[in-house]
C-alpha cells in the first residue's frame, strides 16, 4: 500500500519543537561580528553628507561602510532597458524610501552595532515625495532619470467588447500593500575558510540564487561561494528575492576574512524587506441578460515601490489570470507599473494572482448584484466545463485541467449555503443590528508559472540507507517529509531510512528554489523520477542475486522482493553490497522539466457578521473547498491552505502597509501593523478535490497560494453582501470597521 | 550587575550589562538559542518564556528582574531522553507548526494557558493566545493541538 496520501506527521518537527531550529540568529558564533544598517528616516533626498565618526568610536566598532567605501555593483533593475533604476547597494546620492540603508556598521557585538547605527547621521535634503502611484505615473518629479513608468502595456481597445450585454459594470478596486512580515526577519551569516572559499548562511527561499548573486556581486567563482540554507523562519515569497544587505554581509566577511552576521530586527524588516500586492484596478465587465460573460477589461496601477523588483512583473500575471475559473470570450488588460518613493514591491503570497481573483470575483458579484442573480448562479452559468481541458482562456494561459463545478456545489452544501441566504433574509427583516454576510469565490491558480525545473537526486549507501538532495528551498513546507514519502512510495524503504537535503550548494549542485508554489510538482516529480531510475538500476542487481527477471522485482517493507513472495526480500543493505561489487553507483539524479504550469483551483465560502452600528465585522465561518490534484500528505497540504487563508483574511480585513503623505511609514512595527491573530479568526473547515494534472508523473498541481488566491474576494465579497440591501456595492479592503461604518454612513445618507 | 536565576532547573549566574533582557540573557549568555525573537515591540511572543510557571514575553523583562526565580524555556520541556512532552507531541500531532519560528513561543505560552486555565475550549485557547503571532497556520492546528494536550495532561494528572 501506499505511504502517498496519508497523513504523515513531519520529520522537520522534533528539532523545532525542542530549541533546536537553526536559524541564522542561532548560530553558535561566538567570535562573529555583528551587523546593522543605518537607514534613511527620509523618503526622497539628496545625501548631502554621511557623519560616520561618532560611531565608528564607538567602543567595539569594527568598520562602518558608506557607499563611498565600497566598490559593488549595483543590484540590477527588473525594469527592461532602464539602467539608470538599478539598485545601489548601499543609498548613494539619493534616497528613495524610508529604510533604505545608508550605511553598514559592524560590531563586536549586535547591540553596539545596532547603537553605533544610531550615531550614524545623514545630511539629507528633502525631495518631494511620491506616495501614490497615479500620482506617480504623471508627476513632472522623478525618482530617477528615466520617467516613474517603469514598464507598461496597453490594450487594443476593442469597441464592441460589450455589445449585446444587459448589464455592464465597472469598478475601481484597491488591492492594497501589504507587509509579507514572516515571523523570522532577514538574515545571513558568512565566514572565509581557510582554504579561502566563502560560506554564507542564508534565510532565504532559493540558497542557489543566493548563491549566484554573491558570487556575481563579489566578482567570485561560483565554486568559490557555499551558501547553507539550514531552518528559515517563513519568507511568503518575500524572501525570494536576494538583498542588498545580504550581499553587504558576504562582502564584509569576505573583506574582513572574519564572520560576519547580520539579523535585522522587526522594524527595520517592515521596511526593508519587500513588500507584497500594491495595485489600484479599473475593472470593467459586461454580461447578457441570461448572466453570460461577455466580456472583460483590467487596467492596473502597478505600485512598484523605489525600485524595481519583481513587483513591476505582478500585472502580468494578474492580467494572464483574468479569466479565472470562466468563459470569457474577450479580456483585454493593460497596466502601469509605478516607482514610488517607498518600499520596493515583489513576491507575496500569491504574488499577482489573488490581485487577479480578487477584481474578477469581485465584479462577478457586482454583476450578480446588477442582474439580480443569486452570486452562485453566476458562477454556474460561466465555469469552463470539465470536458473542455486545455482550455486556452482570452487572456493565454493554457489550463491543464479543472472541475470547477464539482467544487462549488461542494462548498454550497457543506457550507450550507441556502440555511446561510435564510438567515441572512431572517435578520434583514428583523431590522438586526448583526447583519450576515455569505462571500463567494471560484478561483483558478496558476502554479510554478515561470514553468521551471528542479533537480534531485538520489543515492544508497552501503548502510541501505538513503539520501535524497533536493534543489527546492523550504521553509516550513513540510518538502523533507514529502519527499522522503515520494522516494519511500517508490523504493520500499521506511522513512526513517531516508534523509533529504536542501539548502547547500556543495551537497545539492543545482536548484532552483521554493517559490510561486512550484515545488511539489517540479521539485517532488524530480524526487521520483530520480527513485524510479535508482529503482531500476537496482532491480537488475536485486534480479540478478535472486535469479529472477528484473521485471519481476517490486519494492518490499525495506528492500526489493520477487511480486507476490515477501520471502524473497533483499534488504537495501544487501542490495548496496551487490552493487558495490557489481561497480555500480547507486545513485541517480533527476532535472525534472515541466511542459507546463499547472492551474489548481476551488471555491471558498466565507460567512461574516457586521454590526451596522459600529461597522465591525467578525468572520465568523469558513469553508473552502481546494483541488491541487492528488495530494502527497494531506495534513501538509491542510497546513497550506490554513494558513493561505488566515493571510487572506488578514488582508481583507485588517492588514495594509500605510504611508503619509511625506512618505513615513505609519505601520513599520508589529505593534502598528495589524498582524492577524488567532482570536481574530474562526476555524477553517477544509475539503479537498482531487483532478489530476497531466503535467508531471505525480499529477500534482500547487497548493501553497490557493488559500491566499480564494480567501481575499470571498471574505471581502461576504463583507458587501451582508450590505448588499443597504445599497453598497463596493468597499475597498482593508474592511476595519472604520471604513465599513463610513460605507454604512455613507449610503444611509443617500438612501 | 550579577544575575543568578534558575533555569530549567539548572541555577545560572553572570555578569550583565544592566540594560540586559531576558531573552538576550537566555539565548546570548547562556546559548539557549531555541527561544526565538521575531519583534521589537513586545508585539509577537515568539520568546515567551515561563517565570514561576508563568508564561512571560522574556524581551518584556530585564534579566535582573527576574533574579532568584525560576525560567522554563522550550529546552526544559522535553524528557531527559527526548521524549516530547504532550503538549510538544500534540504540535507535531496535529501539524500545529509550519517553520517553527513562533513556535516555541507558542509552545510555552499553551503550556501557562493549559496550566492556568482548566477545562479551555477553542474560543478561550484562541484568546489566551492573542499575544502570539504565527504567520504560517492560521491558527486553526495549533488550536487543535492545544485542546487535543489538555485532554491528555489532564488525563495524567
Amino acid at each position: 500500500m501506499s505511504i502517498l496520501g496519508n497523513r504523515v506527521v513531519r520529520t522537520e518537527d522534533p528539532h523545532l519543537l525542542t530549541g533546536g531550529g537553526s536559524y541564522v540568529a542561532n548560530l553558535d558564533w561566538k567570535d562573529a561580528l555583528e551587523v546593522a544598517f543605518a537607514v534613511s528616516p527620509v523618503a526622497h533626498g539628496l545625501i548631502r553628507a554621511i557623519e560616520i565618526d561618532a560611531a565608528l568610536a564607538m567602543e567595539g566598532v569594527e568598520a562602518v561602510y558608506t557607499a563611498a567605501d565600497i566598490d559593488l555593483p549595483p543590484l540590477p533593475s527588473a525594469a527592461p532597458n532602464r539602467p539608470d533604476t538599478s539598485r545601489p547597494l548601499l543609498a548613494s546620492g539619493r534616497v528613495r524610501f524610508v529604510g533604505e540603508p545608508i550605511a553598514m556598521v559592524i560590531a563586536r557585538t549586535a547591540a553596539i552595532a545596532e547603537d553605533a547605527a544610531n550615531l550614524v547621521w545623514a545630511d539629507i535634503e528633502p525631495l518631494p515625495a511620491l506616495i501614490d502611484p497615479e500620482e506617480a505615473a504623471t508627476s513632472a518629479n522623478h525618482l530617477f532619470d528615466g520617467s516613474n513608468v517603469l514598464m507598461e502595456r496597453s490594450a487594443p481597445g476593442d469597441p464592441d467588447l460589450f455589445s449585446g450585454a444587459a448589464a455592464v459594470v465597472s469598478e475601481r478596486i484597491v488591492n492594497q500593500r501589504v507587509a509579507p512580515a514572516p515571523m523570522e526577519p532577514r538574515a545571513l551569516g558568512a565566514e572565509v575558510t581557510p582554504d579561502g572559499r566563502l560560506v554564507a548562511y542564508a534565510s532565504t527561499q532559493s540558497a542557489h540564487r543566493v548563491k549566484a548573486v554573491i558570487a556575481k556581486s563579489l566578482g567570485l567563482e561560483p565554486n568559490a561561494v557555499l551558501v547553507r540554507t539550514q531552518d528559515v523562519g517563513g519568507g511568503f515569497g518575500a524572501k525570494a528575492s536576494v538583498y542588498p544587505e545580504e550581499i553587504l554581509t558576504a562582502y564584509a566577511a569576505w573583506r574582513m576574512k572574519r564572520a560576519v552576521r547580520w539579523v535585522e530586527n522587526r522594524s527595520n524588516s517592515m521596511l526593508g524587506l519587500v513588500h507584497g500586492r500594491g495595485q489600484i484596478q479599473y475593472v470593467t465587465a459586461g454580461a447578457d441578460a441570461s448572466g453570460r460573460l461577455l466580456g472583460l477589461t483590467l487596467h492596473i496601477v502597478q505600485d512598484g515601490g523605489a525600485y524595481p523588483f519583481f513587483g513591476i512583473q505582478l500585472p502580468n500575471l494578474t492580467i494572464l489570470m483574468a479569466s479565472g475559473a470562466y468563459r470569457i470570450p474577450k479580456i483585454e488588460g493593460s497596466f502601469v507599473s509605478v516607482a514610488t518613493n517607498t518600499t520596493p514591491i515583489a513576491a507575496y503570497r500569491g504574488a499577482g494572482r489573488p490581485e487577479a481573483a480578487a477584481a474578477l470575483e469581485r465584479i462577478l458579484d457586482r454583476l450578480a448584484a446588477e442582474l439580480q442573480m443569486d452570486p452562485a448562479e453566476i458562477r454556474r452559468r460561466n465555469f469552463i466545463d470539465p470536458g473542455e481541458f486545455p482550455y486556452t482562456t482570452a487572456s493565454g494561459a493554457r489550463y491543464d485541467s479543472g472541475e470547477y463545478s464539482g467544487a462549488l456545489e461542494k462548498v454550497l452544501e457543506e457550507g450550507r449555503y441556502e440555511q446561510l441566504r435564510s438567515e441572512q433574509e431572517r435578520r434583514r427583516r428583523a431590522g438586526s443590528p448583526l447583519q450576515l454576510g455569505i462571500g463567494l469565490s471560484s478561483y483558478v491558480e496558476i502554479t510554478n508559472g515561470l514553468t521551471s525545473g528542479e533537480y534531485a537526486s538520489i543515492r544508497i549507501d552501503r548502510d541501505g540507507r538513503a539520501t535524497v538532495f533536493s534543489g527546492t528551498s523550504p521553509h516550513g513546507q513540510g518538502h523533507k517529509t514529502a519527499w522522503a514519502m515520494i522516494a519511500a512510495d517508490l523504493l520500499g524503504l521506511p522513512m526513517e531510512a531516508i534523509t533529504v537535503i536542501t539548502g547547500d550548494t556543495d551537497l545539492v549542485p543545482r536548484g532552483v528554489g521554493t517559490f510561486g508554489s512550484r515545488s511539489a510538482q517540479a521539485g517532488g516529480s524530480a524526487v521520483r523520477e530520480a527513485s524510479e531510475a535508482l529503482l531500476a538500476t537496482a532491480r537488475d542487481l536485486a534480479a540478478s542475486l535472486l535469479e529472477a527477471d528484473p521485471q519481476d522485482m517490486v519494492p518490499g517493507a525495506n528492500g526489493l522482493m520477487v511480486a507476490g513472495s515477501p520471502t524473497t526480500e533483499i534488504g537495501w543493505a544487501e542490495i548496496a553490497s551487490e552493487a558495490e561489487r557489481a561497480g555500480v553507483d547507486l545513485v541517480a539524479t533527476s532535472d525534472f522539466e515541466p511542459t507546463g504550469a499547472s492551474f489548481p483551483f476551488g471555491s471558498h465560502l466565507a460567512v461574516v457578521e457586521v454590526d451596522t452600528e459600529t461597522g465591525k465585522v467578525k468572520l465568523v465561518s469558513y469553508t473552502a473547498v481546494d483541488d491541487a490534484g492528488p495530494l502527497i500528505n494531506p495534513m501538509l497540504a491542510e497546513g497550506q491552505i490554513h494558513g493561505g487563508i488566515a493571510q487572506g483574511a488578514a488582508q481583507a480585513l485588517m492588514e495594509e502597509f500605510v504611508y503619509a503623505s511625506d512618505g513615513t511609514p505609519l505601520t513599520a512595527n508589529l505593534a502598528d501593523y495589524p498582524a492577524i491573530s488567532a482570536p481574530e479568526l474562526p476555524e477553517f473547515n477544509t475539503y479537498t478535490q482531487e483532478t489530476p494534472t497531466p503535467l508531471n508523473p505525480l499529477g500534482v498541481k500547487g497548493i501553497g497560494e490557493s488559500g491566499t488566491t480564494g480567501a481575499i474576494p470571498a471574505v471581502q465579497n461576504a463583507v458587501v453582501d451582508a450590505l448588499s440591501h443597504l445599497g453598497i456595492r463596493h468597499i475597498d479592503m482593508p474592511l476595519t470597521g472604520e471604513r465599513v461604518w463610513r460605507a454604512i454612513a455613507a449610503a444611509k445618507n443617500d438612501g | 550587575m550579577r544575575v543568578e536565576m534558575k533555569v530549567n532547573g539548572v541555577t545560572r549566574s553572570a555578569e550583565v550589562e544592566d540594560r540586559t533582557l531576558l531573552v538576550h540573557f537566555i539565548r546570548d549568555v547562556l546559548g539557549l538559542t531555541g527561544t526565538n525573537v521575531g519583534c521589537d515591540t513586545s508585539s509577537c511572543g515568539a520568546c515567551t518564556v515561563l517565570v514561576n510557571g508563568e508564561s512571560v514575553k522574556s524581551c518584556t523583562v530585564l534579566a535582573a528582574q527576574v533574579s532568584g526565580e525560576e525560567v522554563t524555556t522550550i529546552e526544559g520541556l522535553a524528557e531527559p531522553d527526548g521524549t516530547l512532552h504532550p503538549l510538544q507531541r500534540a504540535f507535531q500531532d496535529n501539524h500545529a507548526l509550519q517553520c517553527g519560528y513562533c513556535t516555541p513561543g507558542m509552545v510555552m505560552a499553551s503550556l501557562s494557558l493549559i496550566n492556568e486555565h482548566p477545562n479551555l475550549d477553542e474560543k478561550a485557547v484562541r484568546e489566551g493566545l492573542e499575544g502570539n503571532l504565527c504567520r504560517c497556520t492560521g491558527y486553526h492546528n495549533i488550536v487543535k493541538a492545544v485542546l487535543a494536550a489538555q485532554g491528555e495532561m489532564g488525563a495524567k494528572l
